[in-house]
């Protein structure tokens, strides 16, 4: 039952307000796309142990997709951003350097 | 046998007599008692059955950790089997029975699995009953099932209520004895809200029991004076029956209370279910007393010394005249000078240490106890409860020294910290070497959304099992938790307990030490699950080291009570037989809830009509008045059809359709998904949502539209009308409407976040209503208002209006081939359109139809119905609906995937129509095709199914629609489909438009 800030509204949801989607940050392959990266699209995710960047929707709520980094071994939130952006702002990736200081962003 | 002394019983109230049942028999008790104390009063010490061997048991514990004592409570509706006699506030009427015996607890068939248990040893089910395999589902199951298991399911409903209560404080203690109380006290004198909880219904704990001092006067003088002060206090709020069941993500925490089980049938709630928020949760949760592993330990009579302690003074229960203690450490020796005080005889108290010393042992002798040092317990004499012990030397083999009868033993192995609510979320453990324990680690918290610490313990749950330590902790907790939150007022006091420490126990795994298979195989680790010593070895030299896997192999700890007094001892027997260290074998995971709650608890008022919500339309009262009889789709209710008096369903559709087909059906389909997609992006948006090309659809015209998923499947579809430049009207299926819109939501918000485009629900906003039939039009033009002549609304255009003086949106569309308008109208005029339709269309025969007569006819057309024809691995091309997929458009959700080699396959399943050669031979939904052949596993080979099968009255034959391989290739071929009985169905291959392919019934 975790809570995440919807960073849109300002609300501190319940996990039972909102809705999963998935891992954050994919870059989506359409036409033209090769046969591997349209699969490394559609089907291959990161599963982390440690720090993971997740789509969430404020489904009963504001309705918002946003984005949170946290770690998935201690449920700590690093925090909550746009959906609408293709990576982590800075403040976030210092809030993460910050508590995870060995931490590299995965290629 | 145990009995009610003269005197004493702190908690019982002798001038109000309770009287209870027991297999039948009445029994009188006192208020204050258990189940569990009231039983022994009465000398029935005798309460159970084991699990697996149906040996006799009895009453091992006081509190929640107990094994044994389980018992059906309540009757009829009421009755709840599993409950725990030692937890059970005794009340006037209450009526319980034992379980898993037969014919009865005194003689038991099923015993003679304890003469056999040489032939159940561990893993026993897994070795034996594995060939034939039948035998497993139609023999053995039923049989074990049958002999091996705990009280009867409820056949009734439950009558009570239950309910959720969601609160939030800054910190959440669990516990009232003295560590929770001086825990929140600390925490609530710094200024944080405190919510203590204690699973009881007293608070204190142990501690006036076992004659703790504090701050010179006596326990529960000390006591009573905390609740007083925490009650005077604002913020803080303190609820009795209340157990911590769960801890869980970011500090969420689920409570149980039992608000009403005393009072069945005439309390307002029975159990309370919390869903809390604390900000810190201090866990003052205790410790738990392990019992020790001898020859016999699970016979009537042998308890927990501390359960011997609590019985003789809370409920001034004699356990029995003479009771033997055999101890580990110091704290077994308060149970010889209780025993003693109560004017019972102690023959003797069995010290495994070599050399007991202490204030406690001091006392012990100075009262002329006999104490044996470096003794065990060989073997527990006695059948249906104990007579008596033989003695023998702890590091020994188990040679009889000496026989002592007694009809008690009390059994001292040490304490450990209840560690569960810790453990839940993530919190990890320290293996302590001193006092053989896991103790919370306090550098290893379960963390929070802060990455800090959430969980703070307190008292003898940290590890210190002596008051003074413990209080000293238990005030630096609570302040901690506060202070973590910001409130701080300064150091608080910590009250000074009387007396010394304890001297440290010693670890007794097995008693005596050297003892063999015979001494091994009776000494009971899982009381509930009969597991002993020897089945945790034999796993181990069966190869199990893994404690999860040796957990279910030997169903060690997987009782009702999770091995709350088995899990150290058995993790200490599987570390010994592995020669591996406790903490590098380590535990299994605890889960919650820490004991059993009930299912109602959990369902809240989740029950009936509030289990899920039912989404009616507006015209639902006149369905219902007109007898409708209703389909479930998504989570409306629709009528399936409307039969009159005698009518088959059958019947009734078949009416409907012909009515339709023949003058003019009514059909409410207010359900359908409506989407409205607007903005100066909208028609760029829809055209990478649809496989088809709709920012070419003209103002005020409709085209049907198809969904597919990025992977390419076809999820959804629908007539899309463009009501402007820059607005859509999109149409989805009755149950994809919100997960249509959430769809477009999540392109819109998190890919093409670019395009200004905005979307709107709006299917509850409008009713629509479909007139269908070849006398629609007059019926329409009768009520007057527009234009509905061929010219001024051609098929699939769109026109606005009012309607016999309603406002109106009409799309000339149809699902039945038929000429055909859907009207919307705003939902609070839905109804009064609609008695205006049926009044308007009395004199043509206007006919309500259902969904079923709306199946009927679109399959008629070969119209596919989504979640009929498609199952998340159809694409549009298998459905003959490759013109709806558009070639021109450079990108659209599912266009890459469509081109991969696996959706381009000729052989694909694809839809074809099918006609029965016995024409009134409907096919069963879903029956297969077959090739005659056989797969590679000796199977039948099939070459597709039945997705849609109707008996179609308009072509007075059945008719089906199917997905076969290679499909559009085998027009003409009769096909075989085998039925449910082995028989053969044969079917020819046709188009699936069996009904007007020219379309010249809507063309008019």
């Amino acid at each position: 039952m975790l809570i995440l800030r919807c960073p849109y509204c300002g609300v501190d949801a319940e996990e039972t307000d909102l809705a999963p989607g998935g891992e954050a940050h994919l870059t989506r392959h359409g036409p033209g796309s090769d046969d591997a990266e349209f699969r490394d699209y559609l089907f291959q995710r990161r599963n982390p142990r440690g720090v993971h960047f997740e789509r969430w929707r404020h489904a009963f709520g504001c309705g918002k997709w946003f984005h949170a980094a946290r770690c998935t071994q201690t449920l700590e939130v690093f925090g909550t951003y746009s959906a609408q952006c293709s990576e982590p702002p800075e403040e976030i990736m210092t809030a993460i350097r910050t508590r995870r200081p060995d931490w590299e962003m995965p290629a | 046998m145990s009995s009610r002394l003269a005197t004493g019983g702190r908690r019982i109230d002798r001038s109000k007599r309770l009287s209870f049942s027991f297999n039948g028999t009445k029994l009188t008790g006192f208020e204050g008692d258990t189940l569990a104390s009231a039983l022994l009063a009465n000398g029935q010490d005798l309460v159970g059955r084991s699990f697996k061997y149906h040996r006799p048991r009895g009453i091992v514990a006081a509190g929640a950790e107990e094994p044994n004592a389980l018992v059906a409570l309540g009757q009829g509706d009421r009755m709840e089997p599993n409950q725990r006699a030692t937890i059970t506030e005794l009340f006037d009427g209450l009526s319980a029975r034992s379980q898993n015996h037969w014919p009865s607890l005194q003689f038991d068939i099923g015993a003679i699995n304890a003469r056999l248990s040489r032939f159940l040893p561990a893993g026993f089910y897994y070795k034996t009953f594995m060939q034939p395999r039948a035998a497993w589902k139609h023999l053995f199951e039923p049989v074990i099932r049958k002999s091996a298991g705990l009280g009867p399911a409820p056949t009734q409903g439950d009558p009570d209520r239950y309910e959720y209560f969601y609160a939030h404080t800054d910190v959440l203690v669990a516990g009232g004895g003295i560590a929770g109380l001086a825990a929140a006290r600390a925490a609530a004198e710094a200024g944080a809200r405190v919510l203590l909880v204690e699973q009881d219904s007293r608070f204190g704990g142990r501690s006036a029991t076992d004659g703790v001092v504090i701050d010179g006067t006596d326990a529960e003088a000390w006591v009573a004076e905390q609740v007083a002060a925490l009650s005077a206090m604002p913020n803080v709020d303190l609820r009795l029956r209340t157990m911590a069941a769960g801890v869980y993500d970011h500090g969420y925490v689920t409570l149980y209370e039992r608000a009403g089980d005393r009072d069945p049938g005439a309390a307002p709630v029975r159990h309370r279910l919390w869903r809390v928020r604390a900000g810190r949760t201090v866990t003052a949760t205790g410790a738990i007393e392990r019992p020790i592993s001898f020859a016999g330990n699970d016979r009537p009579g042998v308890m927990l010394a501390s359960a011997v302690r609590d019985y003789i003074d809370l409920y001034a229960v004699s356990p029995g005249d003479r009771t033997v203690v055999v101890t580990a450490t110091d704290d077994g020796y308060r149970t010889a000078l209780a025993v003693r005080d109560a004017g019972l005889d102690v023959p003797a108290v069995l010290d495994t240490r070599p050399d007991p010393k202490g204030p406690l042992v001091d006392a012990v002798r100075a009262r002329g106890i006999r104490v044996e040092a470096g003794r065990g317990i060989a073997k527990v004499r006695g059948t249906r409860r104990v007579t008596g012990v033989d003695i023998c030397a702890q590091a020994g083999e188990g040679a009889v020294i000496e026989h002592v009868p007694c009809e008690c033993v009390a059994m001292a192995g040490g304490w450990s910290p209840v560690v569960h609510l810790w453990s839940h979320c993530g919190g990890k453990l320290l293996w302590d070497e001193t006092a053989h324990h896991f103790r919370p680690d306090p550098d290893r918290p379960p963390t929070g959304a802060d990455g800090q610490g959430f969980a703070v313990t307190a008292g003898t749950a940290s590890g210190p099992m002596d008051t003074g330590a413990a209080l000293a902790d238990a005030v630096e907790a609570g302040h901690r938790a506060a202070k973590a939150l910001g409130h701080d007022k300064g150091a608080p006091r910590i009250p000074q307990a009387d007396g010394t420490a304890d001297g440290p126990p010693a670890a007794v795994w097995m008693m005596p030490h050297g003892a063999g298979p015979e001494l091994r195989g009776k000494a009971f680790l899982d009381f509930q699950n009969d597991v002993k010593v020897s089945d945790v070895q034999l796993a181990a030299q069966e190869g199990y080291q893994s404690v999860e896997h040796t957990k279910r192999y030997t169903t060690l700890g997987m009782a009702t009570d999770q091995g709350k007094l088995s899990n150290i001892n058995g993790l200490a027997i599987l570390s010994d037989s592995l020669g591996a260290p406790i903490p590098e074998v380590g535990t299994t995971t605890f889960r919650p809830p820490y004991t059993p709650i009930s299912l109602g608890a959990v369902a809240g008022e989740a029950r009936g009509s509030l289990f899920k919500p039912v989404r009616r339309t507006p015209i639902h009262d006149w369905h219902a008045d007109a007898g409708a009889v209703w389909e479930p789709v998504g989570d409306w209710r629709r009528p399936y059809c409307y039969p009159k008096d005698e009518e088959s369903h059958r019947d009734a559709v078949n009416r409907e359709i012909t009515a339709t087909r023949s003058g003019v059906g009514l059909l409410d389909a207010s359900t359908l998904g409506k989407i409205i997609v607007s903005g100066p992006d909208a028609a760029a948006f829809l055209d990478l949502t649809y496989t088809n090309m709709m920012s070419s659809l003209k103002v005020g015209r409709c085209r049907y539209g198809l969904m597919c998923t990025e992977n390419g499947f076809l999820f959804d579809d629908g007539v899309v009308v463009r009501l402007s430049e820059d607005s859509f009207l999109c149409h989805t299926t009755s149950g994809g409407s919100d997960r249509v819109h959430a769809w477009m939501e999540e392109w819109l918000q998190t890919e093409w976040w670019d395009l200004k485009v905005w979307t709107s629900n709006v299917t509850e906003q409008f009713g629509q209503i479909a007139i269908v039939g070849p006398k629609a039009r007059s019926v329409l033009e009768r009520l007057g208002g527009m234009d509905l002549s061929a010219e001024a609304l051609p098929f699939m255009a769109m026109a606005e209006g009012t309607l016999g003086g309603i406002g109106v949106r009409i799309f000339r569309i149809s699902f039945s081939g038929e000429l055909s308008y859907e009207i919307a109208v705003p939902a609070g005029r839905a109804r009064a359109l609609w008695d205006m339709l049926l009044a308007e269309g009395a004199a043509d025969g206007i006919t309500p139809y259902g969904t079923e007569a709306l199946h009927v006819m679109r399959a008629e057309k070969g119209y596919i119905m989504i979640g009929d024809e498609t199952d998340g691995t159809v694409i549009p091309q298998d459905l003959n609906l490759g013109w709806a997929v558009s070639k021109k458009k450079s990108d659209f959700i599912g266009k890459r995937a469509m081109e991969r080699s696996a959706l381009t396959d000729p052989d694909r399943k694809q839809l074809v129509g099918l006609e029965t050669e016995d024409p009134a031979l409907v096919l069963p939904d879903g029956a297969h095709a077959v090739s005659g052949q056989t797969n590679r596993f000796g199977q039948q080979e099939t070459l597709g199914h039945v997705t849609s099968t109707y008996w179609s009255p308009t072509l007075n034959r059945s008719i089906a629609m199917a997905l076969v391989s290679g499909g559009s290739r085998r027009m003409g071929e009769t096909l075989d489909f085998s039925l449910e009985d082995g028989r053969i169905a044969k079917a020819r291959v046709v188009d699936p438009v069996f009904l007007d392919k020219d379309g010249e019934r809507q063309n008019v």
